[in-house]
């Protein structure tokens, strides 16, 4: 079975100083992986090397068996990629339903078409209130981004990279200060993402991604530490070492 | 723009021919001409956030091609205006590739840089330009027998031009493609993360900016029958970003506007005040201070402040 994504000897550095050292990643279709590691690990430096925001110094990147190293970012998203950002990144002038509209578009031919008015794709906009149901933003649909929570948007976040069905969604951080109770609502949201949607997260809220990941990747200085089963990483001593200092 | 003001708009527009003299309605033909090219570049600068500084580029290659084209072979203008757009429309597709490299000041620069090149050309190479004397000699069209050479006929020509430059774009404004381009204008980097090709968003705009220009240009030599080099200069761009700023940019009204400041500045004030650039600077500045992102959307919130403080008062 080819994997969702085949990563082998990724590198990245800046100005001398490596960010990602010589990583190899391979997920299987469907997993829930989990990629940990403290402050600086190179988590996101990982994710924005597999989308394509950032170019690769060396490696290989495989999304369902093809090649996408020399890809643009649009070129991966459209092969069925999609991510959240851990900084917030939407249109906060916009209503959330554009938004998501904005989402929806990067899929049709449509998103082309210059001379029809966008406001008469109301299929467009019926599917973005669809999948904003779908977050539970379902009465906030019509509202400005900027007047809703923090939580709120997090949540957009989450609604945009499911708006596109992706295959693989990189998720980073996506609880990142959220209130318990918010913590609660995106966990559940998460944990019903239909399994022909692999998903990487990054995430530092511990209770809530080990519930979450059957394998976790530990990541420091750039490089992969510990890969292997919940259990298997919890317990490994070079995890203690690398997060408790000791 | 709402359809009661685009109505009292076309209002406003339609009557002035029947109102003014001569001397207005020339002054309407120019400020409509400078609205087509202020909106153009209101494509990349307002929706695209890509702020041009060689934009006279297209206006005067238009203008330049119309005219050489006429003066060398003796063509007709039902040859020579599209030749003139196709040959500008291609130049915009070229100095894209070149400017689309870089986004910010970057952008700016290569755009300045492209301008100024061309300025330069039509300034030295005398054999085509005819240099610092510009090509002059020429005529208007006249469609379907009409003569254009009088002021109201012109106008109603301009007019209708006008109208349907601003018809496209309002509908460029509003479509799907509108939308992904002030989503590039926003967050490129969401969008490249959704999927959209920001570069090639960029380029068909800079490419459309380039036709609109165009499509102005043709308008301003018919109008004036002569063309300088001035026309492609950096004093022409700034004027009409300034136009484009002044009104306030990413607006569909906003162009207009500031067109209209700047054209009635430059020819009407300037009849009265010998220093009218200084006034035109004020002016800026004025707007700049107390409505930075232009008269449009600042007056639209006076008035909603002013209208919400007395809510007895017919809202318009």
């Amino acid at each position: 079975m080819t994997l969702a994504l085949d990563v082998t000897g990724l590198a990245k550095s800046f100005g001398g100083l490596p960010a990602t050292n010589d990583v190899s990643l391979a997920i299987e279709p469907g997993e829930r992986r989990l990629i940990i590691g403290p402050n600086g690990a190179g988590k996101t430096t990982l994710f924005n090397l597999i989308t394509g925001d950032l170019p690769a110094d060396a490696g290989s990147i495989k999304l369902f068996g093809e090649e996408v190293v020399r890809l643009r970012t649009d070129q991966r998203a459209q092969l069925g990629l999609a991510r959240t950002f851990q900084i917030i990144t939407l249109f906060p002038k916009d209503t959330l339903a554009h938004n998501v509209v904005l989402s929806l578009l990067a899929r049709t031919p449509a998103r082309w078409h210059a001379f029809t008015p966008l406001a008469a794709r109301r299929d467009l906009y019926a599917r973005a209130r669809a999948v904003l149901a779908g977050v539970g933003l379902a009465d906030s649909a019509e509202r400005p981004l900027a007047q809703v929570s923090y939580g709120e948007k997090r949540r957009v976040e989450i609604a945009m990279a499911l708006a596109q069905s992706p295959k693989l969604l990189l998720l980073d951080e996506p609880l990142a200060g959220l209130s318990m109770e918010e913590r609660q609502t995106v966990q559940a949201l998460l944990a019903a993402i239909p399994r022909d949607i692999t998903i990487i997260m990054i995430e530092h809220d511990m209770d809530t991604a080990l519930a979450f990941a059957e394998r976790i990747t530990l990541l420091h200085y750039g490089k992969v530490i510990v890969e292997g089963t919940r259990a298997e990483v919890v317990a490994h001593p070079r995890t203690r070492e690398v997060y408790l200092g000791a | 723009m709402n359809a009661k003001g685009l109505a009292a708009f076309a209002l406003v527009l339609a009557a002035l021919p029947l109102m003014g003299g001569d001397y207005y309605v020339n002054l309407g033909s120019q400020i409509l001409i400078a609205a087509v090219f202020a909106l153009s570049l209101n494509l990349l600068v307002g929706y695209g956030g890509l702020t041009s500084l060689g934009h006279a580029a297209y206006m005067g290659v238009s203008a330049y091609v119309s005219g050489w084209l006429f003066l060398k072979f003796g063509m007709g203008h039902l040859a020579s205006a599209p030749i003139a757009l196709l040959f500008t429309t291609a130049m915009a597709a070229l100095f894209g590739l070149i400017a689309l490299r870089a986004s910010g000041i970057g952008f700016l620069m290569i755009t300045l840089a492209l301008g100024q090149v061309l300025w330069g050309l039509a300034f030295r190479w005398v054999t085509v330009t005819n240099g610092d004397n510009g090509l002059s000699g020429l005529t208007r069209p006249a469609p379907f027998g009409i003569n254009l050479d009088g002021a109201h006929a012109f106008y109603w020509f301009t007019l209708i031009v006008f109208a349907v430059s601003f018809a496209c774009i309002i509908a460029f404004a509003n479509s799907p493609f509108g939308a992904v381009l002030r989503g590039t204008r926003d967050q490129p980097r969401r969008m490249a993360a959704l999927g959209h090709n920001v570069w090639l968003v960029r380029y068909v705009t800079f490419i459309t900016a380039g036709f609109w220009a165009a499509v102005s240009g043709l308008l301003f030599v018919w109008y004036h029958k002569f063309i300088h080099p001035h026309a492609l200069g950096l004093t022409n761009s700034a004027e009409t970003l300034l136009m484009v700023i002044a009104g306030g940019s990413g607006t569909l009204a906003g162009p207009i506007v500031g067109a209209a400041i700047v054209v009635l500045l430059k020819n009407y004030v300037s009849a009265f005040v010998e220093r009218w650039t200084m006034l035109l600077g004020f002016v800026f500045l004025v707007i700049v201070l107390f409505m930075p992102d232009g008269l449009v959307p600042g007056v639209k919130r006076l008035w909603e402040r002013f209208s919400g403080q007395r809510p007895k008062e017919p809202r318009a």
